[in-house]
């Protein structure tokens, strides 16, 4: 495991989200809880919608340009809809948001 | 042809109508007077109307369509002021109308107590759609406040929906408890403490000494002395039959007019059918007899024999969550016991009365799923004495059958009356299934099943489920979304009505089911949370679909759409350079928009925030043409440039661009604004249009031009341009508070009517009220939100971290 801090929890709004860039493509943090944060894909696997732009609810995403809708625990598609977004691990430590970019480099390999 | 006239278009000699020309078309030529001006309706529904929950469009039984394809000639609005029976003629106000046979359906009037101030403005009944309308305005008032005189059906019904309307009602009721003729105590108190759980006053025993006021209803006295402070009164102690024509005309009149089984008056030719009759002694109040003598009728017009005969009657409330039924005769006597079940944790009470071993009566509070398993071994006088122990629970459990909810409805036998209102019995409905109808609207119209004030729509959905099995799919019932039961309408009615300021206090009080809603109702929930309280809620932005949040529209790439406000279309070099700046600094492709303005298509996210700022320092903000609010206002270029310009079009479409733009809205509004009729500005398609003429502005509303192509409907005429403004702020104040969310305005019309539409914003006290509170929620939301998000949300536009250069270990 290899953790990096990649900001403040604050700089995320409750139900918000922000996007974080990596070589391998963008990221999208999601804020579901006071202090519950997901890492996960920011690229919809449908028409590659930026799923940091969608609207945030329970633990979940809608992605902004067709409405599908992605569980972030499980990177899955929800309802009728199939395909999933790679999630990653991510986690909070004294108001710090850490992403573990290990989990990055596997999935380049 | 014989000559038929009728005298008053009501729901029993709408049904006659039906009856005739569905059996015979030919027979009759049918003149039909009604004092009203318009046709039948479903009088009944008038709650569900006050309360919201429906629209007049929904409750009219019959249309223009309907009397066209039945040749019957309408004199709508126009009084009868006498009937010569001598000379077989009707005298209207308008001229006279020879008859072969004549019908009375003049019905009813509310009965007023003649107490002072009864006749103040203010003071209503609750029988026809002008009180209806004159309660729905009086509840546009924030915090205004209702007293209703008579705690019976209707003025329970009455009270139910005001206070759904969000006005304090207090129930005035002169006996000891609610409905009491229907109900018993018990059943009674139950019923009061779930109004006052809704937060409805409940007065027994109280008598209304005088009604007050300076030119307007404004207390109440009672004869103890108590003061209620009151905006409206609604008189609902009973109804007194509509007789005078027919006794001027001579004919037997009692407490009514005299009918025999036929529906025949003592004048051969002379019949009357309705709540203005009277048959052996009985007066009619309730819906299912009329609809019986408007059969007998019918048939008697047609020379056919059929007989009329006073049944037993059932009693449901319409007031949505108070179960309540009652039916035959539960007084007590020393011959008579009682069975009885009460269940005080759930709010269940059953009442049985026996008599001779058959059931005679009851009633049920809470829970009233066998009701009509009761009112037919009541009507057919079944001995009872072999399932007396277990009677009370219900078909369920005579012999041993299991709890299923289908069994009750299962166990009715085949002439058990479904539908008390049309009469329609479990065989006649189960034969329409078998033969084809496999769904509620063609049960409808196939049984008329259902069809009329709709609390058995329950039952026979279950009969639908009991005949077809697993082939039927219950309709879903609306909802906003999965995440709760309740319809866009019940959400903004139960928003206002219980006072819900925060989105937490909305998921709680309306039983969502998710944590915090979703992508469908959380939108929906901002806008109504914002648009009922301004300046306690705060528009959230996580609730906002990505062109709002973001103020700038998504492309299919990722990247956004930036287009500023060109006030009525209007620009200058100064505006242009800007534009043309800002399109080569950040890579735009520039396109020129069919509202008149020009869009700068391509710009990435993290640009956002500079190209505004650009805009802004040459004077242009946001045109949101991105939000659910005011788009643009197309214009011509009017009186100051075009030879054929009648008004200052351009002046006119920038005002009213400046007073409207920042508003949020139930789905986009645009405007138009055409110098003359040539309307160069394509203003009959708009939300709103105004086509100047030189007498003035016609503001019509309602037009579509994309999914739907709609023309605009005529609002009013407007003499002058500020009143012009002060009707089209109004109406869309108007739509801000009452329609569902991503209506667009010809599509809340279609559900409200446009008759509504235009009594609202026509008073000018409705109006106003209107206006002020436009102007409240503009005092928070009319800013530009490009400079807002320059100064403060700068950073949210960029990534929060950019990992793309660091090694990936």
């Amino acid at each position: 495991m290899s953790w990096i801090d990649i900001g403040a929890l604050e700089d995320v709004p409750l139900r918000g989200t922000r996007l974080v860039k990596t070589k391998l493509g963008c990221i999208g943090l999601f804020r579901t809880g006071e202090a519950e944060v997901f890492a996960a894909s920011n690229t919809c696997p449908h028409k590659g919608g930026p799923l940091n732009e969608g609207i945030v609810h329970g633990r979940r995403v809608t992605c902004p340009l067709h409405n599908m809708v992605f569980d972030l625990e499980t990177g899955a598609a929800q309802g009728a809809d199939e395909g999933r977004i790679e999630t990653f691990p991510v986690r909070i430590e004294a108001g710090r948001i850490l992403l573990d970019v290990t989990a990055l480099a596997r999935s380049a390999a | 042809m014989q000559k038929l006239v009728v005298i008053g278009a009501g729901m029993a000699s709408g049904r006659v109508l039906e009856h005739l020309f569905e059996a015979d078309p030919d027979a009759y030529e049918v003149t039909l007077f009604n004092a009203e001006p318009r046709g039948n309706y479903n009088r009944i529904m008038l709650s569900p109307v006050l309360s919201g929950e429906k629209s007049y469009g929904e409750i009219v039984t019959h249309d223009d369509t309907w009397y066209g394809r039945n040749d019957v000639t309408c004199r709508f609005g126009e009084k009868v002021v006498a009937v010569d029976r001598a000379r077989k003629v009707v005298i209207g106000e308008n001229g006279e109308v020879p008859y072969d046979k004549l019908v009375f359906g003049t019905g009813s009037s509310a009965f007023i107590i003649p107490c002072p101030g009864h006749d103040l403005p203010g003071v209503v009944a609750f029988r026809d759609l002008e009180d209806t309308s004159a309660m729905t305005e009086a509840s546009a008032r924030p915090g205004a406040k209702a007293v209703v005189i008579g705690g019976g059906l209707l003025g329970l019904e009455a009270a139910a929906a005001l206070r759904l309307r969000g006005m304090e009602v207090t129930v005035l009721h002169l006996m000891g408890h609610l409905m009491e003729r229907q109900l018993d105590e018990a059943a009674g108190y139950l019923l009061r403490k779930d109004l006052e759980r809704r937060g409805i006053t409940v007065m027994t025993q109280a008598s209304t000494k005088e009604i007050r006021g300076q030119g307007r209803v404004e207390q109440v006295v009672l004869e103890d002395g108590t003061v209620l402070e009151a905006d409206i009164v609604v008189m609902a102690v009973g109804i007194r039959p509509q007789v005078q024509l027919a006794k001027e005309a001579g004919l037997a009149v009692g407490r009514a007019i005299q009918v025999d089984a036929q529906m025949r008056t003592s004048d051969p030719d002379v019949f009357a059918v309705g709540e203005c009759v009277e048959f052996e002694g009985h007066l009619f109040g309730l819906v299912a007899p009329l609809y019986d003598q408007a059969k007998v009728l019918a048939k008697t017009l047609l020379d056919e024999e059929e007989t009329f005969a006073v049944k037993e009657l059932s009693t449901k409330l319409k007031v949505t969550g108070c179960d309540l039924f009652s039916a035959g005769d539960f007084a007590e006597g020393d011959s008579r016991e009682d069975i009885v079940f009460r269940d005080p944790a759930r709010g269940v009470y059953k009442r049985l009365v026996l008599e001779d071993d058959r059931l005679v009566g009851a009633v049920m509070y809470g829970d009233t799923a066998d009701g009509n398993w009761f009112f037919s071994l009541i009507k057919d006088g079944t001995d009872v004495s072999g399932m007396r122990d277990t009677l009370i629970f219900g078909p369920a459990y005579q012999g041993g059958a299991s709890a299923d909810p289908l069994s009750a409805v299962a166990a009715l036998p085949d002439d058990a009356e479904i539908c008390g209102c049309n009469g329609v019995c479990k065989g006649t409905i189960v034969a329409a299934i078998e033969g084809g109808a496999g769904d509620l609207p063609s049960l409808r119209a196939k049984t008329k099943a259902s069809a009329s004030c709709g609390t058995c729509t329950g039952l026979v959905e279950q009969l639908l489920a009991v005949t077809l099995g697993d082939g039927y799919a219950a309709p879903a019932a609306q909802p906003v979304c999965g995440c709760c039961d309740l319809t866009h309408e019940e959400v903004r009615r139960l928003i206002r009505a219980k006072e819900l300021k925060s989105q937490p206090a909305v998921w709680q009080e309306l039983g969502w089911k998710t944590v915090n809603g979703c992508h469908v109702c959380r939108p929906a929930v901002n806008f109504y949370l914002l648009a009922d309280w301004p300046l306690e809620y705060r528009d959230d932005p996580q609730s906002r679909f990505v062109n709002e949040r973001n103020h700038a529209n998504i492309q299919k790439d990722g990247t956004y759409s930036v287009m500023p406000r060109m006030w009525g279309g209007m620009t200058d070099a100064n505006e242009l350079r800007a534009i043309a700046d800002a399109a080569e600094k950040y890579g735009a492709a520039v396109k020129v928009t069919g509202g008149q303005r020009i869009d700068l298509l391509g710009i990435r996210k993290e640009d956002l925030p500079a190209i505004w700022s650009d805009l802004n320092d040459a004077g242009m903000v946001s045109g949101h043409a991105y939000s659910k609010g005011l788009r643009t206002v197309k214009t011509c270029v009017g009186s100051d440039w075009c030879r054929f310009g009648t008004q200052d079009s351009t002046g006119l479409g920038i005002r009213l661009e400046k007073r409207l733009w920042g508003s949020w809205t139930p789905h986009k509004v645009k405007l138009g604004v055409s110098g003359c009729p040539r309307n160069c500005a394509e203003a009959t398609c708009k939300d709103i249009g105004i086509v100047c003429v030189d007498s003035g502005y016609q503001i019509g509303v309602g037009g579509a031009a994309g999914m739907d192509v709609k023309e605009v409907e005529r609002l009013a005429e407007a003499a002058t341009e500020a009143e012009a403004i002060d009707l089209v702020v109004a109406f869309v104040q108007l739509y801000r508070e009452n329609a569902k969310y991503l209506d667009r305005p010809y599509r809340w019309i279609a559900k409200v009517g446009l008759d509504w539409v235009k009594a609202q914003v026509l008073d000018p006290e409705v109006r106003a009220g209107l206006i002020a509170r436009f102007d409240i929620s503009q005092s928070v939301y009319q800013h530009d939100p490009w400079a807002d998000h320059v100064q403060t949300r700068r950073a949210a536009y960029a990534p929060l971290a950019d990992l793309s250069l660091e090694a990936a270990e």
